[in-house]
């Protein structure tokens, strides 16, 4: 079943005492205004390749052509505009612009290099600075296909998990767990003890960049506190008012609540991971394909 | 009691106070009676170091006192020394009990004094008022002998005493200044208020401090406290860090210890401290013994005064709060008018007189301020009623305007909520929006304007002068107090509202007298939230106007209640049984705290049968909710699950809210991912400060309802603002002026928790400085560290309430929704998103 919201397109109107513009229009990037930019993908698209074949260039097409200058000139200029995004983003200055047309336009013109690019080249492709700078291209837009997979993906993983609790929440929750452990753990024989100790004093997010992306935390203190726990009980005789329950029960809430947390936090680095190859990628583009112009230039 | 005073001024805030002071300067025998050991408790009682404002700025001070905008400290510190430079003789700890006449009794004059119980009983007291001199009795027994007494004892009332044996040991007390600083101790907060959460936390927030905190509550619910600080305590409760006790009393206190009633029986635990905070009671009862007559029932209505202050026991005069005036600088002028007033100047203008005289500049005829005051007060007629000093307050609010034949006072579909009075020629309304020439008078002494004061929704009708004309613009706010005042005033526009409301909603071909019966019959009813006014099923033809609030309207398919349509105020319901005939073809219920017009059914049938044009009208909407209905339920059939959804989302928006406001920021938890540019962007396009917390807030299948103003139609924030700073904007929102003087009022009040009090940081450098050299924070709210270190550490700047204004004045409109890079934020208004259209695009 389609999602209710994905397809509200809204009217615009104008404020009718200040004719400020107001579009409570609801679609995401990629279908922003009616497809546009997807329709001015396929345009170009269409107009490059057709003009491929139909401008004989001889003996064969190469990037040295009027036709290659011409592509390698759009390409750069759209290269360059693409890059202005990360500008775009962070200058919040008025007018009626907005980051979802440029978002939406930056995918599209970012897709549509894949063909400008190839066309330029005339598939001359070799070990020199100039396939680098094509490579580099092509490292930055399939990071940027990844990208737009992530984005369609994952939002609702991480509205799922969070289920209404806000980062800050869950900290906050963790915090209170441990406080509650602290107290609950004192009437504990001191091998025990050590157990909750070591949960306590586990940092539950240490161990870098790998662990928080698979989300897999194999020395966590919390868990192993939990099965020690249990297996200890097990054999011990049964009575009532057991500390020892008590203690387990909140160190099983401080894991689901950590479970939480690291999954939060996990998707959240998914959505981020993409960015930290495809923006240094496009600034050792933007090198190369500096190096590529002026060394076609002085070899002219 | 060897001397009889000239004045005896009760209560030493800043009105009292500057009373004192100009008694002082004029030599006239006076007593400034406080019953603290300080002065002026309510400024007294603020937070260290809070910034004081002095609002409204345009108004001149005149007082021997000085105050100007500045820390609590320093306000105190220079009243402190003028009052006693002036040699003001003040009285502390000095608490008045009772004040009686001592003259002989006055013929004729007896004050009746009707006391409503909890209960709902009622009981009338009457007092026979004594010519002056006055005997003023303090709670020590002390009398005290004055021939004019001043009230200036503000609003906040005393706290409600303890009851249980040793409720008056030394160590109960009601107040906490600051938490820190008590250790080691065991305390017990008594009341689940607001006031008592806060003290409890508190006291509980540091460990460090080894207090053993416990919270009594009477009952197991928290209905007095705001819902973010009961959970709040309750989850400090569940942390350990203080003990909640549910339906648990005082039974006695002794010294160490106290006695509970408990719901297991008695239990005594330590206690080295008691904190009561179970509310206060109103000074209105006191006040009232001593013979001031008050305007009305009202629970805020103010004293009956002349324009001299003088109440209605003569020589008893109140200013300052009580009176109305809760902003330091009009208390402190009126302390001084009324002294000079009782020395017999006559002649004294007010000191808002050059305010007033500026807005009355614009208007044709060389009149004084008085002669205008008088000419609107007797031209319109709701503004009869009033008193001159009440109709020079109540200018304060308002504006008087002139327009040319031909000018457009208001146009269709602006927001606005003020009421118009016509003090000189008429006005014509634009009825049908197609064609301007279609209008329909009103006249002279009438009013117009009252659909959005009463509804909140914007402009029903273009409205131009039909000659040159003098119209009074009255604020929301003044039109509040204006009917809360003179009853007659409330009656007259209730009345014009529902015929208005009627002939508005079933066009032009009716007139007032068709509809005469119909508006005598009809009642204005209030509704809860979730109560319904139509039930599914049931017999009646009875129709609804929705006045004041909006209805949601449910059928019950398949067993499950399905969401049909919203209806925003403004709207009708219940013509379908009324017209077809039969039961009830579905539920109508509120969405929130709503009033509505019930309208006779007999009486509008009358009407329907000798208008076919109506009845035609009629049944045209009949047959459109109709449709509605039908293509829900073949929905239904064929593809419930959407019908499912679109019913829950619709009834999860109405929950948090949605059904009160104008415009909201939704995210779709689709597409959002989380890169909280929408704060950044809202923080950048406001002084650095982000008005919006996107993580926080419910969901409903991943539809997200951030914490976010929703620009209600009846702000809750707008209730309670001393200097009258929030206001709605020409795009409908509701904002928050430069006149906010941070009392925190709106953010209390605020049910959605959308307002904050910050301190405005220091301007950033700009983003490509730091994107290119590091420079400053980066986009977004800066962090506390870096507003430390950039701050000026000898100014302290005032904490402000800070609240989403819609982007007001940046071109492009709402930032949040400019910035998100994958269009999950959107911003809607209800009832462009709960509408059954939703539900045929999906299909389509």
């Amino acid at each position: 079943m389609a999602s209710l919201f994905a397809n509200l397109t809204g009217p615009k109107k104008r404020q009718k005492t200040t004719g400020r513009e107001r579009s409570s229009a609801h679609d995401g990037f990629l279908r922003h205004a009616g497809y546009r930019w997807l329709k001015i993908f396929v345009l170009i698209c269409l107009v490059i390749i057709a003009s491929y074949f139909w401008v004989d260039v001889q003996p064969r097409h190469n990037g040295g052509s009027w036709y290659g200058y011409t592509l390698g000139t759009i390409g750069v200029l759209i290269i360059l505009w693409l890059t202005m995004l990360g500008l775009r983003k962070r200058a919040m200055t008025a007018g009626s612009w907005s980051l979802k047309a440029w978002t939406s336009a930056h995918v599209y013109l970012g897709l549509s290099l894949i063909v400008i690019g190839t066309l330029h080249t005339g598939f001359q492709l070799g070990w020199n600075i100039h396939t680098l700078a094509y490579a580099l291209m092509m490292v930055v837009i399939i990071s940027g296909i990844f990208g737009i997979y992530l984005y369609a993906t994952l939002p609702q993983k991480l509205s799922s998990n969070r289920e209404e609790m806000t980062e800050t929440q869950m900290i906050e929750a963790l915090r209170s767990f441990d406080r509650q452990l602290h107290d609950a753990a004192q009437p504990l024989e001191p091998e025990q003890a050590a157990l909750v100790q070591g949960s306590l004093e586990q940092d539950p997010f240490s161990g870098g960049f790998f662990k928080r992306i698979t989300g897999k935390y194999p020395g966590c203190k919390t868990r192993h506190a939990i099965a020690e726990l249990r297996r200890a009980r097990t054999y011990a005789p049964r009575t009532d008012n057991n500390p020892t329950e008590k203690v387990e029960q909140l160190l099983e809430r401080k894991e689901d609540t950590m479970w939480r947390l690291r999954k939060h936090l996990q998707i959240k680095a998914m959505l981020q991971v993409w960015l930290y190859i495809h923006v240094p990628m496009t600034f050792a583009l933007i090198a190369a394909l500096s190096a590529h112009i002026v060394s076609v230039f002085f070899y002219w | 009691m060897s001397e009889i005073y000239r004045v005896a001024i009760i209560g030493s805030g800043p009105a009292g106070m500057s009373a004192a002071g100009r008694a002082a300067e004029l030599g006239i025998a006076h007593i400034l009676l406080e019953k603290t050991d300080h002065l002026s408790d309510t400024i007294y009682k603020y937070q260290k170091g809070k910034h004081v404002m002095a609002t409204p700025s345009q108004l001149v001070l005149r007082s021997d006192m000085d105050f100007d905008a500045g820390k609590r400290e320093e306000i105190l510190g220079t009243w402190d020394e003028q009052t006693a430079s002036l040699n003001v003789n003040v009285k502390y700890n000095a608490e008045v009990k009772a004040i009686r006449g001592t003259g002989p009794a006055i013929p004729g004059s007896i004050h009746k004094i009707v006391t409503r119980g909890r209960d709902g009983s009622t009981s009338e007291q009457e007092i026979q008022r004594h010519e002056p001199p006055y005997e003023l009795e303090l709670t020590n027994g002390e009398k005290i002998m004055a021939e004019t007494v001043v009230f200036a004892i503000g609003t906040q009332g005393n706290p409600n005493r303890m009851r249980c044996p040793g409720g008056d040991l030394p160590h109960v007390q009601y107040q906490l200044d600051d938490p820190t600083e008590y250790i080691d101790e065991h305390i017990v907060v008594v009341g689940t208020g607001d006031a008592g959460i806060e003290n409890a936390r508190g006291l509980a927030e540091d460990p460090a401090q080894r207090n053993i905190v416990s919270i009594l509550n009477r009952k197991t619910d928290f209905a007095t406290a705001k819902d973010a600080n009961v959970k709040a305590l309750l989850a400090d409760g569940e942390a350990g860090k203080l003990a909640v006790r549910l339906e648990t009393e005082t039974a006695s206190i002794e010294p160490g210890w106290i006695t509970l009633n408990t719901r297991d029986g008695e239990e005594k635990i330590q206690c080295d401290r008691v904190i009561a905070r179970i509310g206060s009671a109103p000074p209105r009862a006191f006040v009232e013994q001593c013979g001031i007559e008050f305007a009305s029932d009202d629970r805020l209505a103010f004293p009956k005064l002349s324009p001299v202050f003088e109440s209605t026991a003569p020589g008893i005069f109140v200013i300052g709060a009580l009176a109305g005036y809760p902003l330091i600088k009009h208390c402190m002028n009126q302390g001084y008018d009324v002294i000079e007033f009782i020395n017999g100047n006559s002649n004294l203008k007010p000191a808002d007189e050059p305010i007033l005289e500026q807005k009355f500049a614009g208007l044709p005829g060389k009149r004084s301020v008085a002669q205008w005051l008088d000419f609107l007060r007797e031209n319109v007629t709701i503004l009869n009623g009033m008193n001159p000093l009440q109709m020079r307050e109540f200018m304060l609010d308002s504006d008087a305007h002139y327009y040319r034949k031909g000018d457009v006072i208001f146009e269709r579909n602006e927001p606005g909520s003020s009421l118009f009075g016509i003090a000189d020629g008429s006005v014509l309304v634009q009825v049908d929006p197609a064609n301007p020439s279609i209008t329909v008078p009103i006249e002279q002494g009438s009013i117009f304007g009252e659909v959005g004061l009463i509804s909140g929704r914007k402009r029903g009708a273009t409205i131009v002068a039909a000659g040159d004309c003098v119209c009074v613009e009255i604020s929301r706010t003044a039109a509040l107090k204006l009917q809360s005042q003179v009853p007659a005033a409330k009656t007259a526009i209730e009345r014009i509202s529902t015929e208005r409301q009627l002939l508005q909603m079933f066009g032009s071909g009716l007139t007032a007298d068709d509809i005469a019966e119909v508006v005598e019959t009809s009642e204005i009813r209030q509704v809860k939230a979730g109560e319904a006014i139509i039930t599914e099923g049931e017999e009646g033809k009875d129709i609804y106007v929705i006045r004041v609030g909006s209805m949601i309207v449910e059928k019950e398919i398949g067993g499950k209640p399905v969401f049909l349509s919203y209806l925003p105020a403004g709207s009708y319901v219940g013509e379908m049984a009324l017209i077809a005939g039969g039961q009830r073809t579905a539920t109508v219920k509120a969405a929130i705290k709503s009033e509505v017009i019930r309208i006779d059914g007999e009486a509008f049938e009358k009407v329907l049968d000798q208008h076919p044009g109506l009845m035609e009208r009629a049944k045209r909407d009949m047959a459109s909710r109709q449709d509605i209905n039908a293509y829900v339920e073949s929905k239904k059939d064929s593809f419930s699950g959407v019908v499912d959804m679109y019913s829950g989302v619709a009834n999860f928006l109405v929950e948090n809210g949605i059904g009160e406001a104008t415009d909201v920021l939704l995210i779709d938890e689709n597409l959002c991912v989380g890169c909280d540019n929408c704060e950044k962007a809202c923080a950048d396009s406001h002084e650095g400060l982000s008005r919006l917390d996107r993580e926080a807030g419910r969901s409903y299948a991943h539809l997200h309802v951030p914490t976010s103003c929703r620009h209600c139609e009846h702000p809750h924030c707008m209730a309670d603002c001393p200097p009258n700073a929030i206001h709605r904007g020409p795009d409908g929102e509701v904002y928050i002026d430069d006149t906010c003087i941070g009392c925190g009022n709106c953010q209390r009040n605020c049910p959605y928790g959308v307002i904050r009090m910050d301190k405005v940081p220091p301007k950033k450098p700009g983003v490509l400085s730091w994107l290119f050299f590091g420079l400053g924070p980066g986009p977004g709210e800066p962090d506390k560290k870096w507003v430390k270190k950039k701050s000026d550490p000898n100014v302290e700047k005032p904490k402000k309430a800070i609240k989403c204004d819609m982007c007001a004045g940046i071109r492009g409109g709402p930032a949040c929704v400019r910035a998100c890079p994958t269009g999950a934020a959107i911003r809607v208004a209800p009832d462009e998103f709960l509408t059954v259209a939703r539900l045929e695009r999906e299909d389509g």
